[in-house]
């Protein structure tokens, strides 16, 4: 049973281990997906989901830098 | 969606990450060798090994079956988070933000812990097989994904394969004639590659599955891999740049 739950708990952590780095990125994801069904963002909308996945990434890496920082002061 | 400008990528992340994993079961698969016996930790080696190559050909079959565009978003999504997860860590350790994972250090901790069992007396000391059979089912699990996750989406899931199993012959020898935990695999760097990469392909194929149309077709997921490595190591200044002035304020 214990080598059971260490194999999901592995697999949940393959792709989650910041939940709102993970919740940050389905979002974008969705309102890329809207944006795209709209119309709203048509020739652009493959470099626009680019962009805001970039922009999650260095987000909470500069949130994780400064957390760090503040810890160990 | 077949052609060299994705299979190329495609062996290149499954080669690079299935070794980054091999490493860690091979450091594991040696502590118990060493205390337990090599007898437990080839065999429980060899069965975890048997049953992740059941579970990439029943996965690889069964995705076939799923209508194209939801596989690629799918498979997109799991390969994005996966991808800029790895991605992220990366960025963090060769930031000095987080500690670089240190294969001697899991060696010697596994190893103190494996020796806290007494003997177990049998045909196999179970203790052994357990630790090397989960210590490779669980690094394995992360290789079969990325070897159907990429291979199933550049529809070339023998190249994959082959990538992970390259990766895995490579590091059993060097394993085999060193003896010791491979310390110094720049295992940072590889992750980092390997999330440029998997942050890419996840990108692309969630795309795909959003009907978005790449500039470029195919040719996008270069532009993509680029891309993606210019702001992870933007982001590493950024956040070395950010300590230092958070330590400089300190001192002040």
């Amino acid at each position: 049973m214990k080598v059971i739950f260490s194999i999901v708990k592995e697999l949940w952590g393959l792709f989650v281990d910041d939940q709102s780095y993970a919740l940050a990125i389905l979002a974008w994801v969705t309102v890329s997906a809207l944006a795209t069904r709209l119309a709203i963002v048509t020739r652009w909308a493959g470099p626009v989901l680019f962009a805001g996945l970039c922009a999650v990434l260095v987000e909470n890496v500069v949130r994780s830098a400064r957390k760090n920082s503040r810890r160990n002061r | 969606m077949t052609g060299w400008t994705q299979s190329g990528p495609a062996i290149g992340a499954s080669f690079l990450s299935s070794a980054v994993e091999f490493v860690e079961a091979l450091t594991i698969v040696l502590a118990v060798g060493v205390t337990r016996g090599w007898r437990a930790a080839w065999i429980g080696a060899i069965s975890a090994a048997a049953l992740l190559t059941g579970l990439v050909v029943f996965f690889g079959k069964a995705l076939e079956q799923i209508p194209l565009a939801t596989l690629q978003l799918v498979v997109g999504l799991f390969l994005l988070l996966f991808g800029m997860r790895w991605l992220r860590k990366a960025v963090l350790r060769s930031a000095g933000v987080i500690s670089l994972h240190d294969e001697s250090r899991v060696f010697a901790e596994e190893t103190q812990m494996l020796k806290t069992f007494g003997a177990v007396h049998g045909l196999i000391d179970l203790v052994g097989f357990m630790a090397a059979f989960k210590a490779v089912l669980l690094e394995g699990l992360e290789v079969v994904f990325i070897v159907i996750a990429v291979g199933t989406a550049a529809k070339n899931l023998p190249a994959a394969s082959a990538g992970a199993l390259a990766a895995g012959v490579v590091v059993v020898l060097i394993g085999v004639m060193v003896r010791r935990p491979l310390t110094r695999v720049p295992e940072n760097s590889l992750k980092f590659s390997v999330g440029v990469l998997l942050s890419a392909f996840g990108t692309f194929w969630t795309g795909e599955g959003l009907h978005i149309a790449w500039p470029g077709e195919n040719w996008a997921i270069l532009g993509l891999i680029g891309a993606f490595l210019s702001v992870a190591w933007l982001s590493i200044r950024i956040a070395r740049q950010n300590s230092a002035l958070q330590a400089g304020r300190t001192q002040s």
